[in-house]
């Protein structure tokens, strides 16, 4: 299995984005040839504005461009593209709902060894509180290409979520990412797993391992977190009676936090999380993921341990 | 490009005793408005007024009828609180109509506590302090790239100084060079607790400003002529920004509500409005 990375992918974007686009703004914060939106930068310098690290002042002159008529990206690692301007991105950019797109790279705990202030681990619970605000986690580079190019084509404000690494490459070139529309990857009967962003190929892997038990497993890319895909998580509840969610993020206002709202609403059923309760700390990033519990033994394990509470 | 439309502003009819005549009604109005509301901020919207009537009526290119005419200068409320004296000199100039300011603050209302581009020509959703000046310069950057001749006016509060993202955006409007922007500051010495002095020491704010590469102009806010002035010298200079320390009285035209911090966030209650309005027209 090849892998890609999502953010290298994401410079690229931009750059044919700016081809295409003369309205395309981006901005950003220092961080430019790690988030690769210094790519942009070099093609369109006229277009381009680093601001250096003074994300507030970043989020509120992206409302600025926005509100004369331009599209404007917005790019920094998540730790200082969320918590760092959230204010900004609340009163500049979501109420008055604003084209700004939030592009977001090293989230989650892959940052590893830089530990826990680098650890965007918060970001989807506090993007996810703001009415409006388009949320996505792609789970791949190719689904990154189509994610930001969704996120150009329609307006509103939006936050995408890239990790650091390279990761595998999940799609193919025939794949059609939709804006709210859950993916099923593969399909089964005994419980689905809920997955988003790099924790979708483990949950693929854990299905596949599940499967040489007799154990059948539906495998669902959210990759749109708000507004999420209810129709999928209601059939997930109907059609296999157990759910786990699979997120690199904190289990509080994520993913599970949305999937177990729906269903207690909709169709209750167990559902279990596998996500960190917690803040982490410097490690390797594979290390990091075994000791807090996101790898695909820890999927297998919930998926048996929901199917048990289904009796 | 040119600003060849025709606009309806600015009003070149109007001569400095007419803004004079007419801050007048717009202090009534706002006295009223906030007083009809129940709450707001008095202060530091009458310190405003002449601020404002000189950008709405003599300086800015800008046509109510049509909010978004793209080459409009634009006006950034940064002190979102003090939206009182924004709806009256919108109303004045025909966003929408002035019996419209009667339901400020109220369910169904256009006129939100804090300014909202919800309300027709307001350019910006404020309401926590710090953010305008970083939006202005977004704004004036994108009409620089669009090769357009419009301008960028920002109205700070002095206490909204303390906040650090203003002099990130003072930093990064002189790296950018920009020259189509103004920051004014409402330099009325009061702020939310108390006077400024106390709360959080300005001073040398001409020098802060200075400092961080702007045109730097002192002026008395409340004078139309220094007004005018400044806001005509700042078109002239070319390659950096300018900023305006306008010093102002909170309050202004009205005797207990001058330099008086508790004015600030406090409507008047209906024997202070009728006290208020009698004095205003005493002026007349």
């Amino acid at each position: 299995m090849t892998s890609a990375s999502p953010r290298e992918i994401f410079g690229a974007t931009l750059v044919q984005l700016g081809d295409e686009r003369p309205d395309i703004v981006v901005v950003g914060g220092d961080l430019n040839k790690s988030t690769f939106a210094h790519l942009f930068g070099h093609k369109f310098p006229e277009r381009f504005f680093d601001l250096g690290p003074a994300e507030q002042n970043m989020m509120s002159l992206a409302a600025g461009f926005a509100s004369s008529g331009k599209t404007v990206f917005a790019s920094t690692f998540a730790v200082f593209a969320t918590g760092r301007p959230y204010d900004q991105i609340r009163t500049s950019i979501s109420q008055p709902h604003l084209d700004v797109k939030i592009v977001a790279t090293h989230a989650g705990i892959m940052t590893g060894e830089d530990g826990v202030s680098a650890q965007g681990i918060e970001d989807l619970s506090l993007m996810c509180a703001l009415p409006g605000f388009t949320v996505i986690v792609p789970s791949d580079a190719p689904e990154t290409v189509q994610a930001v190019r969704a996120a150009a084509s329609t307006y509103g404000p939006f936050y995408i979520r890239l990790g650091r690494p390279s990761i595998p490459v999940l799609h193919d070139d025939d794949y059609k990412f939709q804006i709210g529309k859950a993916e099923i990857m593969r399909d089964g009967s005994d419980a689905t797993i809920i997955a988003c962003g790099i924790m979708v190929k483990s949950a693929i892997d854990a299905a596949d391992s599940l499967s040489t038990e007799g154990i059948s497993c539906r495998v669902v890319n959210m990759a749109t977190i708000q507004p999420a895909d209810i129709g999928a998580i209601v059939a997930a509840a109907k059609d296999t009676g157990a759910i786990v969610t699979a997120e690199e993020h904190l289990r509080h206002g994520g993913l599970n936090s949305i999937v177990s709202q729906v269903t207690s609403e909709l169709h209750p059923v167990p559902v279990e999380s596998v996500s960190l309760n917690g803040y982490a700390e410097s490690g390797k990033p594979e290390e990091l993921l075994k000791k807090y519990g996101l790898t695909e033994a820890d999927i297998t394990s919930s998926v048996r341990k929901v199917i048990e509470r289904k009796a | 490009m040119t600003n060849s439309v025709q606009t309806s502003f600015p009003d070149q009819s109007l001569s400095e005793d007419d803004l004079i005549a007419r801050a007048i009604d717009i202090r009534k109005d706002i006295l009223t408005m906030i007083a009809q509301g129940g709450s707001g901020h008095p202060g530091g919207s009458l310190s405003a007024v002449e601020i404002l009537s000189s950008l709405y009526f003599k300086v800015m290119q800008h046509d109510p009828g049509d909010p978004k005419w793209s080459l409009r200068d634009k006006f950034i409320l940064s002190k979102a609180h003090a939206c009182p004296v924004l709806y009256v000199h919108l109303a004045h100039c025909g966003y929408f109509p002035r019996t419209e300011l009667a339901t400020f603050r109220k369910i169904d209302s256009r006129l939100q506590g804090h300014a909202h581009i919800k309300t027709p020509g307001v350019e910006m959703s404020g309401g926590s302090l710090g953010q305008g000046l970083s939006f202005g310069l977004g704004s004036a950057l994108s009409a620089r790239l669009d090769k357009k001749q419009t301008r960028v006016y920002v109205l700070l509060g002095d206490g909204e100084c303390d906040e650090g993202q203003i002099w990130e955006a003072a930093m990064a409007a002189t790296h950018y060079n920009v020259d189509n922007l103004v920051a004014i500051v409402d330099r009325n010495g009061i702020q939310n607790d108390t006077w400024t002095k106390d709360v959080m020491n300005l001073e040398p704010l001409p020098d802060k400003w200075r400092a961080f590469g702007w045109n730097t102009m002192e002026i008395d806010g409340h004078n139309f002529t220094e007004v005018l002035a400044s806001l005509e010298e700042a078109k002239a200079v070319k390659g950096k920004p300018t900023a305006i320390i306008a010093s102002t009285l909170k309050g202004k035209g009205v005797s207990f509500m001058e330099n008086n911090p508790d004015f600030h966030g406090k409507a008047p209650n209906p024997e202070q409005l009728q006290q208020a309005l009698s004095e205003l027209d005493n002026l007349k």
